[in-house]
């Protein structure tokens, strides 16, 4: 039962990421996120519950942690972002949306021939586990690296990092929660000056299309 | 054997031949509660039907005799798929190993012969609903071939009666995630290959945004009738293998399992319709995404039946 809903978790966040990569409304896209962000972030108690009776506090903490910036914190400030901004849509990204999708689902395939071969240190709590982690992690890199606007782009790099935190459950009895705690706060500083930047881009020009940095060039 | 076996078919191939205007109707009365009005009689479409079946038909004169063999050929084509997919029992009529292919270009032709019938009209309406009608075809079939290796790999058969019928049961408790992606890939299919909001709006009245319709207005009389009941035959039967592989009923259930499945199958419908009330149909641009959508669905569950079998 409880390893029905870890695997239905996971398989519903590889979808969430061709959800992602298919929109293109960005308001949108920002929620999707926090879906994917609230459905990982209960993974690390339904991992504990499988182990022990009751999850130690550690989980819970790493729970409330994600849930707290991920969920609420980081989605709001992107969403203010957007507020202040007239772009809402990316319209034309690098790669097109059907593309896009295409792309990553040759990912998630790709994801799980490869997790078949890799060397584990630890037992995987169920065996959809790292194949999802390197999907989302490589899907949020697509995202990444295809589209034009600095909102998707923080975005694409928010996916990498959830495709880190599934990854990170592998090791959840070994790793202290201060190092945990310190990845999500590091996320939350990359964020808000993020933020910041896409603000100054947008004061300066006018928009948010990190397109038009390439042309400052020094002559 | 095969005779004994075929008799006792019959009364279930009839109330199969019979069941399909209904469905229809069960849509239009879901719409029509949707939308706060009472809605055509439940018979309607029987009524529709027996009035098209005594009219003449009228032939334009650049036709030419593959306007007129269009439609008899496309219904035949559904009634021999008809065969071979369980729609009320657990078993077809002529199921063999590997029928799913036979299945799947007996739909392919029976489109093939629409789309010519509307090509050798001449008019650039229907040409233009039969390139749109082929490349959502083309794209739909990815989808549902996929999702036949998924349900081939989990009951180790080739034969579409085997493989949406008891063996899919455990699957659903190893593979559920794979079923339930499965089962959302087969209904766009559904709602791609039987025309239905949101790809095609089957009520819609301008041309421009038909696929389906556009595609027969030129046929009239006892070959519309043909066209109406066979796309009513099309969503029954791709309608029931939704069914059978989303409700995979158990084996020695066989006093309850027919009317339970016209029940499941009335279900669809007013799930159809409740679709068809809550949506738009798509710009045209955006429904290879949902039938992309749907081939990536099935692709993934693909992978994941396939991880669980080699574990």
């Amino acid at each position: 039962m409880l390893q029905s809903a870890i695997d239905s978790i996971l398989v519903l966040a590889v979808l969430l990421n061709l959800a992602m990569l298919a929109t293109s409304r960005m308001a949108a896209c920002i929620r999707t996120f926090a879906l994917q962000s609230l459905l990982l972030a209960l993974l690390p108690i339904a991992v504990g519950l499988r182990h022990e009776t009751i999850p130690g506090a550690h989980a819970f903490v790493i729970t409330a942690g994600a849930v707290g910036l991920k969920v609420f914190l980081i989605p709001w400030i992107l969403l203010r972002v957007l507020r202040t901004g007239e772009i809402h849509r990316e319209i034309e990204p690098f790669i097109g949306f059907t593309a896009s999708v295409m792309l990553g689902a040759v990912i998630i395939v790709a994801s799980f021939a490869f997790a078949k071969r890799m060397p584990l240190p630890t037992e995987a709590p169920t065996d959809l586990l790292v194949p999802v982690s390197i999907a989302t992690l490589f899907n949020g890199l697509l995202m990444l690296v295809s589209r034009l606007k600095a909102i998707t782009q923080v975005l694409g790099y928010l996916v990498v990092e959830n495709g880190i935190f599934v990854f990170g459950l592998l090791l959840l009895e070994q790793t202290p929660v201060l190092v945990e705690l310190g990845i999500l706060l590091d996320l939350f500083v990359g964020v808000f000056i993020m933020g910041i930047i896409v603000y100054h881009i947008r004061r300066e020009f006018d928009h948010m299309d990190t397109h038009l940095l390439d042309a400052l060039r020094e002559s | 054997m095969t005779a004994v076996r075929a008799v006792l078919f019959v009364p279930e191939m009839l109330v199969v031949l019979a069941l399909p205007p209904l469905l229809m109707s069960v849509i239009a009365k879901t719409k029509a509660w949707f939308g706060g009005r009472v809605g055509p009689p439940w018979l309607q479409p029987y009524f529709d039907l027996h009035k098209l079946i005594q009219k003449n038909a009228v032939y334009s004169k650049t036709t030419t005799w593959i306007f007129r063999a269009g439609p008899i050929i496309s219904l035949a084509a559904l009634l021999t798929a008809a065969t071979l997919i369980p729609v009320l029992s657990n078993d077809s009529l002529l199921g063999f190993s590997g029928d799913i292919i036979l299945l799947a270009y007996l739909l392919a032709l029976g489109r093939m012969f629409t789309v010519l019938a509307a090509m050798d009209t001449g008019s650039s309406f229907e040409g233009m609903g039969a390139s749109r009608e082929v490349t959502f075809g083309a794209m739909s079939e990815p989808a549902l071939f996929l999702a036949f290796v998924v349900m081939a790999v989990a009951t180790k058969s080739l034969q579409l009666s085997e493989m949406i019928g008891p063996k899919l049961l455990p699957e659903w408790q190893i593979a559920g995630p794979a079923m339930i992606l499965v089962v959302g890939a087969l209904l766009v299919v559904l709602l791609t290959e039987a025309c239905r909001v949101p790809v095609d709006d089957p009520a819609t009245h301008l041309e421009l945004t038909m696929i389906h319709e556009v595609m027969v207005l030129d046929h009239s009389g006892p070959e519309f009738a043909f066209i109406t009941y066979g796309a009513a035959l099309k969503f029954t039967l791709l309608g029931s293998i939704l069914v059978h592989a989303a409700i995979p009923h158990p084996e020695g259930f066989n006093v309850l399992s027919p009317p339970l499945r016209v029940l499941e199958l009335g279900g669809l419908a007013v799930l159809v319709g409740a679709i068809e009330s809550a949506m738009a149909r798509f710009r045209l641009n955006r429904v290879p995404m949902l039938i992309a959508g749907a081939t990536v669905l099935s692709a993934i569950a693909v992978v994941l039946v396939l991880m669980r079998r080699t574990v």
